[in-house]
């Protein structure tokens, strides 16, 4: 049997997907400084988990940032189409995909059978990225990923700033005027939802969008964003593998894989 | 494959600053120009020597920021750095610079800069629409006429003068022949090839051997195209490169998306062939006919731009191209709000996707660049 493993280095975590056209199965590690050494990580860890060695592996193909650190991997390919064929395999009907990344994020436009029609990415800063969100949950001494069940349907507090630095210093002083923590914690995940939820727009994607990137666990941002866009939103139970599954589709199909 | 003719070009800009120099010592006049809008020939027929002053390099940036506000097009902020450092050795040799009011940026820099250079500055209108459009054109030309006139103590008559257009018309007749080479596909010469050789023209000092050399050129290259021999691979993605000018030093964008595995076919923009695809009327009267010919330009600085989308149209259509790239420097706003119309334009008429990229001359966005490049070679595949 054929097998093909997808790696996906992004600056947070890395993640890998094995695939045999029927059935998959991940691995999640932090990335650390190291995202050659992560990506190796992964890779063992994967073929141990399936109990293969690398010869019954077709093809290992690399996306996500780190993807250049990777010598073992016989292909790359742009997140941007791998996370695309990782949600048009996940949910077909999917028209559009948000992803929310630690470094950027993005939106793509995609057609019925799973190719990029559009993307775009948002620019230079921090505004928008999981790195801004964790920027702030650091001030408020919390976990990222404890962000969602910190606000509950509080009124969300409007937060001015779209630069995570000033925003940084803007939530200091609501903090110091006594604002609590829930709503400003609602008014961060606002922004955000407000800040992608336009770029994704201007793309039309809806009404059928998948959300991904380790940040569509949230609730509170999920509902957000649906309500600045208007699209239903769908996002998978493990919404980081996305840009991975891809990468393992796409390098199943390339390697002839099942024929 | 490279065109051996190449090294000509290599050498051109560095070869033109010795020639700056050795111009001035035989006193001949020097006069520099920023943009597209300017109508050389009229420096030409002065008597004069016509050099580009349009700098794309980041290094003079630091300087220029001392007095500019950073938040401003690399290109203004380049070229104000460059004359205000001494570091360029044409706008030293320059003894007068003709620009324009295109864009704001330009316009307020040029107002710092006439304290460090005697200038004119021809008044283009921003709207394509003006009622009397090539009246108002037509008393530039003559101001501009005049003025170099008094100043460099000559006669602009207009035979010299129709004489100089039919030069310049041979030149552009010429560069064009080079860049519909490749129509052909796979493309025998690269864009960053291409960009040297046309950016390469506003710093030559010898017409004649410029043309003789871009004539070998071509000559190679459809020896190469007849061989087989190409400057990229058969599945390489044509791409059409347009947006703010691109200058020789700064072909980062475009270097990317050749090392992507893309090719840029060719350059619509003032870096590229925005000015040399039309040709002034010979017929006509030369005052005129340079009037009719430089208010076609189609930069965004004009509005309504229809001429681009138009020009596009066509050259997507020529050319065969896949993919659009549109190359908008940080702070432009005429060029990033166009962005839209023409994404919009080709998707509806020509169904091809066009990826904006807004980067400025320093080069810590590579790696972005690179993301978004390969994505969309990949899209097109
Ligand atoms: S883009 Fe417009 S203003 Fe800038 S150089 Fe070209 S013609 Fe001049
Ligand atoms: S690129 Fe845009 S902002 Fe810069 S000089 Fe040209 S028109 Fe002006």
């Amino acid at each position: 049997m054929t097998w093909s493993i997808g790696i996906d280095v992004g600056s947070v975590s890395a993640k890998g997907v094995i695939f045999n056209g029927e059935k998959w199965d991940y691995v999640v590690i932090p990335t650390g400084w190291m995202p050659r050494q992560a990506g190796k990580e992964v890779l063992d860890q994967l073929l141990r988990k399936a109990d293969i060695g690398l010869d019954n592996v077709g093809i290992i193909v690399g996306t996500g940032y780190g993807r250049v650190n990777l010598d073992f991997t016989h292909k790359t390919f742009s997140e941007i189409v791998c996370h695309a064929r990782g949600a048009h395999y996940l949910f077909p009907q999917t028209q559009g995909i948000i992803d929310i990344g630690g470094q950027d994020s993005k939106a793509i436009a995609i057609d019925s059978e799973g190719k990029v029609k559009d993307f775009i990415l948002n620019d230079k800063c921090a505004a928008g990225t999981g790195r801004f969100l964790q920027v702030m949950a650091q001030v408020l001494g919390y976990e990222v990923s404890e962000l969602g069940e910190r606000c509950g349907t509080t009124e969300p507090v409007e937060i001015g700033s779209m630069c995570a630095v000033f925003a940084e210093s803007e939530i200091i002083g609501l903090l110091a005027q006594g604002v609590s923590q829930e709503r400003i914690v609602a008014g961060v995940l606002l922004s955000i939802a407000r800040r992608v939820g336009t770029m994704a727009t201007k793309l039309n994607l809806g009404p059928h969008v998948t959300f991904c990137g380790g940040v569509a666990q949230n609730q509170i941002l999920q509902r957000f964003l649906k309500e600045q866009t208007g699209w239903e939103m769908e996002a998978p139970e493990k919404p980081q593998l996305v840009g991975a599954l891809g990468a393992a589709i796409i390098g199943y199909e390339l390697c002839g894989g099942g024929k | 494959m490279r065109a051996k003719t190449m090294e000509y070009f290599d050498q051109l800009i560095p070869k033109g600053m010795v020639l700056a120099k050795e111009a001035k010592e035989q006193g001949k006049p020097v006069v520099g120009y920023y943009c597209v809008f300017s109508p050389i020939e009229l420096i030409e027929a002065a008597g004069a020597i016509p050099v580009g002053l349009c700098a794309t390099k980041q290094e003079p940036i630091a300087e220029a920021e001392k007095i500019l506000p950073r938040n401003l097009c690399p290109l203004v902020k380049s070229s104000f750095g460059f004359a205000i450092s001494g570091k360029c050795p044409f706008f030293h040799f320059s003894d007068f610079v003709l620009a324009e009011t295109t864009c704001d940026g330009k316009k307020k820099m040029y107002e710092l800069l006439s304290e460090h250079k005697p200038m004119i500055v021809l008044d283009i209108p921003n709207s394509a629409t003006l009622e009397d459009l090539n009246e108002h054109w037509l008393k530039q030309i003559y101001r501009a006429k005049e003025y170099f006139e008094k100043n460099l103590g000559t006669e602009i008559s207009r035979e010299k003068l129709r004489e100089v257009i039919k030069v310049y018309n041979e030149e552009r007749k010429l560069i064009m022949e080079l860049v519909s080479l490749n129509k052909h596909h796979p493309t025998p010469i690269t864009g960053t090839d291409l960009l040297k050789v046309l950016w390469g023209r506003s710093f030559q000092f010898n017409r004649q051997e410029f043309l003789d050399q871009v004539k070998t050129l071509i000559t190679e290259l459809k020896e190469m195209v007849a061989n087989g021999q190409f400057s990229c691979s058969p599945d390489s993605p044509r791409i059409l490169v347009t947006g703010c000018p691109t200058g020789v030093g700064q072909e980062k964008v475009m270097g990317i998306i050749q090392e992507c595995g893309g090719a840029v076919v060719l350059q619509e923009s003032c870096s590229g062939i925005k000015g040399f695809v039309d040709l002034v009327d010979e017929a006509k009267d030369p005052f005129l006919a340079l009037a009719e010919k430089y208010n076609k330009i189609p930069c965004a600085c004009v509005s309504p731009n229809k001429g681009r989308l138009s020009l596009l149209s066509k050259l997507v259509e020529d050319f065969r191209v896949d993919g659009v790239v549109d190359i908008t420097l940080q702070a432009c706003h005429t060029y990033n709000i166009e962005s839209y119309s023409v994404k919009e334009h080709l998707r509806k008429n020509h169904n091809i996707p066009l990826l904006q990229i807004e980067t400025d001359y320093s080069e810590s966005d590579t790696e972005q660049i690179k993301l978004r490049v390969e994505a969309f070679l990949e899209m097109l595949k």
